[in-house]
């Protein structure tokens, strides 16, 4: 496909959230910042699309996109955030995509809980750009790194 | 002076006044920096979400307040989500009332509930109407070639 490296190379981002406003931001800020974006409305939607979702199994030629980030909102009915985040960190193909978790409330145990199950970042809502230009620059320097020595947090 | 610049004065008088009337605060302003070529209409978009989202939400708050047996937690779910959608448009005022009807619902108060829940309607219309008004003009400014001052 002609142009298709440039497709490529753009981190591929997930967004999951309940909120269709909240959706539509949050694509907005990353394709702003040269990401590629999927939404998912809750946590069953985010896993079928990261490939875990109930035909893991049985469908082998089933296309999954290759996701670089997961930006989860923490409150949503069902699978919240952190229910998504654990299953994401349990799973043996997917447990090395990073997990960002954001709220609109800033609750120190909850953050705590969310830092200790494995999210890269708990960020408060609503997110603003600079936000997101940081995580792109993160996200830029990881893939920089890879198939060098382990950076420690 | 010229009929844009008549509108871009209007403008800029309307959108000052919203922020310093506090029914918009600095959210919005991110929103309108989103805005791009590439997606024109993306306040006007996010805009008409937030209406469509908040007057579905205020119709389940009054049903849900309306119950024999009222689910306290059920009310404070569609608080949350309301407070969370004027929060990230920046409808500052909608989101403050949010603030205190969620204590109320903490507390099982029914007519601080119904209270709030009027204030929070005459919030959201006050605002659906001001961002109209606004978003109308920037239409007009557009229409006749000139472009939409940016209100820091």
């Amino acid at each position: 496909m002609v142009g298709g490296m440039e497709e490529e190379e753009r981190p591929h981002v997930l967004v999951v959230d309940d909120s269709l406003v909240d959706r539509k931001i949050m694509e907005k800020l990353f394709t702003n910042s040269a990401c590629k974006v999927t939404t998912a409305e809750n946590g069953q939607k985010a896993l079928e699309l990261l490939g875990q979702g109930e035909d893991k199994h049985t469908n082998i030629n089933h296309h999954v996109p290759k996701i670089s980030l997961v930006v989860t909102d923490y409150c949503m009915p069902g699978m919240t955030g952190y229910d998504l985040l654990k299953k994401v960190k349990e799973s043996c193909d997917i447990k090395e995509i990073p997990v960002i978790i954001v709220s609109s409330e800033n609750v120190p145990t909850r953050i705590e809980r969310c830092l200790k199950e494995g999210a890269q970042e708990f960020i408060l809502k609503p997110l603003k750009q600079s936000d997101v230009m940081k995580l792109r620059c993160q996200m830029q320097f990881t893939q920089q790194m890879k198939g060098r020595l382990c950076m420690g947090r | 002076m010229d009929a844009v610049s008549q509108l871009q004065r209007q403008f800029v008088e309307h959108a000052t006044s919203l922020y310093r009337e506090g029914y918009l605060d600095d959210q919005f302003t991110q929103l309108q920096k989103l805005q791009d070529e590439s997606n024109p209409d993306f306040v006007v978009e996010v805009v008409t979400l937030f209406f469509e989202d908040s007057e579905k939400l205020l119709n389940n708050l009054a049903t849900a307040l309306q119950q024999e047996s009222i689910d306290y937690k059920q009310v404070d779910a569609h608080v949350h989500q309301f407070k969370g959608s004027s929060s990230s448009i920046g409808a500052q005022r909608v989101k403050n009332v949010c603030v205190v009807f969620r204590n109320y619902c903490d507390e099982k108060n029914l007519d601080g509930c119904l209270v709030c829940l009027q204030q929070a309607k005459n919030e959201y219309l006050l605002v659906r109407n001001k961002l109209e008004a606004l978003l109308n003009l920037e239409q007009q400014i557009l229409q006749a070639g000139g472009s939409v001052p940016m209100i820091t």
